[in-house]
């Protein structure tokens, strides 16, 4: 994972709120088995309007989002994350997150930083007052200073901790090993193990056919 | 130590307190993998040389992307096909159980993990899908995670979490005829919002929960997401554990006694304090219908349009006018003038026995309206054999509806069952985000019972606007008759 301390890039204005992860990367995108190329897949029903804030200069080469509250509802999908990833967005800012969004943009290193509404909406007039304008993103000092704006963000400890040095959760996981295993020596045994299987006695399913309206 | 159940349940899993800002490792009970947040995941694995640590606590089965018809011949959409045989290739070199397409125990994740009895009162169950919360019905902590923790899950059967704040929902009284659990978590949501639930899990509570079957309980559960919560969950009850007796992965003799007496303690403390608490009065219920584009836009069906210029939040207002132009509505239109093309019967919130039989119910000797599309989807395969049993399907069939086979379906339009640009639906799934059942799309989430009444008249409708539709018709549609096994 990527290091990140401070980030400045073009702020892009999306003045939406409760923008869901189905807008984020759509359904049709998700059959994909790699993890990455999803560029293409990034708002690809909203960029379909000419005027959406991703097709217009010079916000399509930005890469700090702000917007409404209740960035990242819904599916869990970490497409979405991805795709921001890959479009160039290294940091999301709103009042507030998607709890799964959130989680999953910590895994992937995409800053989400929580401002608070009346923060949201200074910067939106900055960025749409001067298109172009940069934001700072910076990690250490949770803060984001945008055109003499100086907004303070919130986001977790342990995450932020994480994104600045660059490290994945599953190799400190690993580290402790012998507490898993001295957990996994404690549980009781009733519980439910999916091996050896079992099952309801095995029926045949019929094939349905399509049939006329 | 007085506690919540969701607080209880999570200091039972607790491998390493976290402390000072850092997440708590949570141990996992149950990962369900499906086909679409998993294939990133194995090859993480694979590139790092990891092998899954507990493939006896995982589960696979292939849901999402699987057509509803022509199981028996080759997956006609070839990405589609490649996913699947993805899937299939990650369990076979894992040793991962997968459960696949014309094997009776595949279908929507959150249905098999119930049916097979994996799914058990003070679990920790996760996976790679926002709806995992429906295992809560169990009284088990149950969410959905993003792709990177599935790896992470698959390579240590753990996650890092920071704690959850908990909200109580309390809902009293008794369901009016002709509403179900599907009105009462849409009454819910249209309360707190979308946002309402972030960062908590909800507990269910109340006369009114006690009431309900487990699969209700689970229709319940399963939208907490849409609230913005992770998780919700009911404690366990005789309900629950009638529902568990029996099931293939179930305790049996004296593991049974032990599971019931560890059950036992799984309820909130009398005293316990919970973050946020939102009390609903359910015998003032009625059928609810969304008229926006989240799950939050609801109102009762009796109510209209309404209108964004009476809305006072700014950032709400301009939602409204949003969801408005996108579903082609004008406000103070009536919500029952409001005319659908397909009625989509199905879906990990409403494709289980009981949504099956009561929306039956409702179509016997009755014919649907002339040019909508009716689909019927079973949550499982097991479902569908069930359904089939108490000859529901040619129900459905008389009254000229398709009848498939299981899966996710239209509920989020990644098979061929997909709606066309301007199309509008009446569905028993779980979110009408825009482009949710296909580009353009428009839906309305409405119960099974809506869903039926719907389909007879064409308009959104419930079933006390049917001709001939008695108090006994009404009574019988509870859906409660236990589910019969084999």
């Amino acid at each position: 994972m990527e290091k990140i301390t401070t980030h400045t890039g073009v702020g892009i204005p999306l003045r939406r709120s409760q923008v869901d992860t189905d807008q984020i990367v759509p359904s049709r995108f998700l059959k994909r088995v790699s993890r990455t190329g999803f560029q293409d897949a990034l708002f690809a029903g909203w960029r379909l309007d000419p005027g959406f804030v991703l097709n217009q200069e010079p916000y399509r080469t930005g890469s700090v989002l702000v917007a409404g509250s209740d960035f990242g509802i819904g599916s869990s999908r970490e497409h979405a994350v991805w795709a921001l990833r890959d479009h160039g967005v290294k940091a999301v800012l709103s009042s507030r997150f998607g709890d799964i969004f959130r989680g999953n943009a910590g895994t992937q290193g995409l800053v989400t930083g929580q401002v608070a509404q009346s923060g949201i909406e200074a910067l939106w007039d900055r960025l749409e007052r001067t298109p172009g304008t940069r934001i700072t993103v910076d990690l250490r000092a949770r803060e984001v200073r945008c055109a003499g704006l100086v907004v303070p963000f919130a986001i977790d400890d342990h995450t932020r901790w994480r994104i600045m040095n660059g490290l994945d959760d599953i190799d400190l996981t690993l580290g402790l090993d012998d507490a898993i295993a001295a957990f996994e020596a404690t549980r009781p045994g009733w519980r439910p193990r999916t091996l050896p299987a079992r099952h309801h006695p095995a029926t045949a399913v019929t094939p349905a056919r399509r049939t006329a309206g | 130590m007085s506690g919540t159940l969701a607080e209880k349940l999570w200091e039972d899993h607790l491998v390493d307190r976290g402390g000072d800002g850092r997440p708590d490792l949570v141990y996992i009970d149950l990962h369900m993998v499906h086909e679409v947040s998993s294939p990133q995941a194995f090859e993480g694995l694979r590139l790092a040389g990891r092998a899954v640590r507990r493939p006896d606590l995982t589960i696979a089965t292939e849901d999402h992307n699987t057509p509803t018809t022509d199981i028996d011949l080759p997956i006609a959409d070839e990405v589609s096909r490649t996913q699947i045989d993805t899937l299939r290739r990650n369990a076979a070199e894992f040793g991962v159980r997968l459960h696949s397409l014309g094997d009776a125990d595949q279908g929507i994740v959150h249905q098999v993990g119930p049916q097979l009895g994996l799914t058990m009162p003070g679990m920790t169950i996760v996976c790679g899908d926002s709806h995992t919360s429906t295992h809560g019905a169990f009284g088990a902590l149950a969410f959905g995670i993003g792709t990177s923790e599935v790896e992470h899950v698959l390579a240590t059967q753990t996650l890092r979490m920071m704690p959850f704040r908990t909200m109580a929902v309390t809902v009293e009284g008794t369901l009016p005829p002709g509403t179900s659990a599907k009105d009462v978590i849409l009454a819910i949501i249209a309360r707190i919002g979308t946002g309402g639930g972030q960062g908590h899990v909800i507990e269910y509570r109340g006369s009114a929960l006690a009431g309900l079957s487990m699969e209700a309980r689970m229709t319940i559960c399963n939208m907490s997401i849409e609230a913005g919560a992770r998780a919700g969950l009911v404690a366990p009850d005789e309900t629950t554990f009638a529902y568990l007796a029996g099931r293939p992965h179930a305790p049996a003799g004296a593991d049974w006694d032990a599971a019931m007496a560890a059950w036992a303690g799984l309820r909130s403390d009398d005293d316990a304090v919970f973050d946020t608490e939102v009390v609903l009065e359910a015998s003032d219920l009625e059928p609810y219908v969304t008229w926006g584009t989240n799950p939050g836009q609801g109102l009762p069906l009796s109510g209209a349009v309404p209108d964004p210029a009476a809305i006072v939040d700014p950032a709400e207002r301009s939602a409204a006018e949003r969801a408005l132009a996108y579903m082609d509505l004008a406000p103070g239109t009536p919500l029952r003038d409001i005319a659908v093309d397909t009625v989509f019967i199905g879906s990990c919130t409403n494709g289980r026995i009981e949504d099956l039989r009561a929306a039956a119910a409702v179509m016997n000797g009755r014919r649907k309206h002339p040019g909508l599309d009716v689909l019927v989807v079973p949550a499982s395969a097991r479902v569908q054999l069930q359904a089939e049993a108490e000859g529901l399907d040619r129900i459905f069939t008389a009254f000229g509806a398709q009848w498939r086979n299981a899966g996710c379906s239209m509920c989020l339009g990644m098979n061929p069952d997909r709606l066309q640009s301007g199309q509008r639906s009446a569905s028993t799934s779980n979110r009408n985000f825009e482009g949710r059942q296909g580009d353009g799309a428009r839906t309305h989430l409405v119960s099974p019972l809506v869903a039926a009444a719907t389909a007879v008249r064409g308009t959104l409708s419930s079933v006390s606007d049917l001709d001939g539709a008695g108090e006994s018709e009404l009574a019988a549609l509870d859906g409660r008759t236990p589910i019969q096994h084999g």
